[in-house]
């Protein structure tokens, strides 16, 4: 048998790495989100499996294994079974383009799983609108009438934020100038970050992360006193367990997004400079190390805010949904784009870009 | 027509209507919450020990030289839920009558406290005790072997009845 090729070797390491952070990070945020939710009401959270309750999230995902997988009788089964598998799949997939860093062996940048792909961006909103395709799925197949309005809200309101998602990153884009998220990122270096020239791009961007990801105060999908569950009413044990830990995912995503397209990913103003002084740059494997704890610390305050926002705000009504997404941030993001493009305009004319 | 309009979006200024600066408010709300004291309890370990106006289950008193029940069966005839069966019994001691059975149907028991206010003898009075788990219905009828707590156990209850009732 031939030897295994050394980049499918390191692809599969990093494919492990990654998907297993993924779902300890995962994990960990179930278990701060109901520790910070106890925090804002007084209470104490889970603090009896584990020291200071760390091990409660492992203690439900094993419960949830252990229950009875029960499918209801009149369910699409075919369609019941896929969608948990498309909605976590999904959500995965969009690490392949995310880069955590940059350091390069042999020319190839090992902080990505799929690095140098110069469409980064586009996957990204490609991949956040197929995660739809799974709740929606869940919700027809479930054969329910509450199941299938979740299903049905969870698309038309992708849809509508899509759009000005989409539009608010086209002010981001033009200044950074490529769709390559490494190029994005580089662009920002030595504090120049998007969110500085784009305010109103990066809140809309924001509002839309908490649309996309079904969180509060946008979880229309899953209302639970208007809808019981939502789309997974008809779900137990662990195919619920698969949307439960997408959703968290997909919180982790929308943060690995702002923090690359707006916070200027690992960038910290001077340090790798200062780092480069001290004899830590490239071939050193400490400063991989050093650009993936910045752009893990820049992502913690944006997950905090996100499990924040959900135990402040109330939920919307529907058509207040509805009239937010299309009557302000769609021409919002759209007169972002022409104050982007007028200022860029005249920069350029003077000379100053 | 003279129609005074008063509607909730004229009233609101600008920075209300663009609800970012209250969105702002409500977060710095549930931040400073974080912070405060909580107050659960947390139960196996820490228990809480109820005052003498508590009505718990109802126990018979057992004085040193026997149990102060005389068997009258006025509890028992009190009894809104039927929860108190008596039967009398005679002794040659100088308090003839004494309760030859005396139980207490948990189940029905409504925790009134008419049986203790009715009792001429003070003898059934409420406890403290408020960890009532049964597992069948046999186990939570309470004959005489449970229902008889030493009146050592009992002083704040009896302290209380003698103060207010």
């Amino acid at each position: 048998m031939d030897a295994i090729p050394a980049g499918a070797l390191i692809l599969g390491v990093k494919l492990f790495l990654v998907v297993n952070v993924l779902l300890i990070i995962a994990a960990y945020l179930v278990y701060f989100e109901r520790k910070i939710s106890a925090w804002m009401q007084s209470r104490v959270g889970p603090n009896r499996v584990g020291p200071l309750g760390l091990f409660q999230s492992f203690a439900d995902v094993f419960k949830l294994y252990t229950k009875e997988d029960i499918v209801p009788a009149l369910v699409d089964k075919k369609y019941h079974m896929i969608a948990p598998v498309i909605s976590i799949g999904i959500s995965m997939a969009t690490y392949a383009v995310i880069p955590f860093g940059e350091y390069y062996v042999d020319g190839v940048n090992l902080m990505a799983v799929a690095p140098g792909i110069s469409i980064g961006l586009l996957y990204l909103l490609a991949m956040s609108s197929v995660g739809v395709y799974g709740i929606t799925l869940a919700g027809w197949s479930s054969n329910n009438k509450y199941s299938l309005l979740g299903g049905l809200r969870s698309a038309a309101q992708m849809i509508s934020y899509e759009l000005s998602m989409g539009l608010a990153l086209i002010g981001a884009l033009m200044i950074s100038g490529s769709l390559d998220l490494l190029e994005i990122v580089k662009s920002q270096s030595g504090g120049k970050w998007n969110l500085f020239f784009q305010p109103i791009g990066f809140i809309i961007f924001l509002v839309a992360a908490f649309a996309e990801t079904n969180r509060a105060p946008f979880d229309l999908p899953e209302a639970e006193p208007e809808l019981v569950g939502g789309y997974h009413t008809e779900y137990s044990g662990m195919k619920f367990g698969l949307f439960y830990l997408a959703e968290y995912i997909n919180m982790l995503t929308a943060s690995c997004m702002v923090t690359v397209i707006y916070l200027g990913g690992w960038d910290i103003p001077f340090l790798y400079e200062n780092l480069a002084k001290a004899g830590i740059s490239q071939g050193n494997p400490l400063l991989a190390l050093i650009q993936f704890g910045v752009f893990f610390g820049k992502l913690i305050p944006l997950l905090f805010f996100f499990i924040w926002v959900r135990w402040s705000l109330p939920r919307f009504r529907y058509d207040q949904l509805m009239d937010l997404g299309w009557k302000v941030m769609l021409p919002l993001a759209l007169a972002n784009i022409l104050l982007t493009g007028i200022v860029m305009t005249i920069l350029q004319y003077f000379g100053i870009l | 027509m003279n129609i005074k309009k008063n509607t909730e979006l004229e009233r609101m200024s600008f920075w209300e209507k663009i609800y970012l600066p209250e969105i702002a408010r409500g977060l710095s709300l549930t931040f400073k919450q974080m912070f405060e004291p909580t107050f659960t309890r947390q139960y196996p370990e820490e228990r809480w020990i109820p005052t003498g106006s508590y009505r718990g289950r109802p126990v018979l008193v057992l004085e040193e030289d026997g149990e102060r029940c005389v068997a009258c069966g006025l509890c028992s005839r009190v009894c809104p839920a039927l929860a108190i069966e008596v039967q009398a019994g005679e002794t040659d001691n100088v308090k003839e009558r004494y309760p030859a059975k005396f139980e207490i149907n948990m189940l029905r028991c409504i925790y009134c406290g008419f049986c203790e206010e009715v009792c001429p003898e003070e003898a059934i009075i409420m406890s403290k005790d408020y960890e009532l788990v049964f597992t069948s219905q046999e186990e939570a009828i309470l004959g005489k072997d449970k229902l008889l707590i030493p009146i050592a156990q009992l002083q704040d209850r009896l302290e209380f009845l003698r103060q207010y009732k």
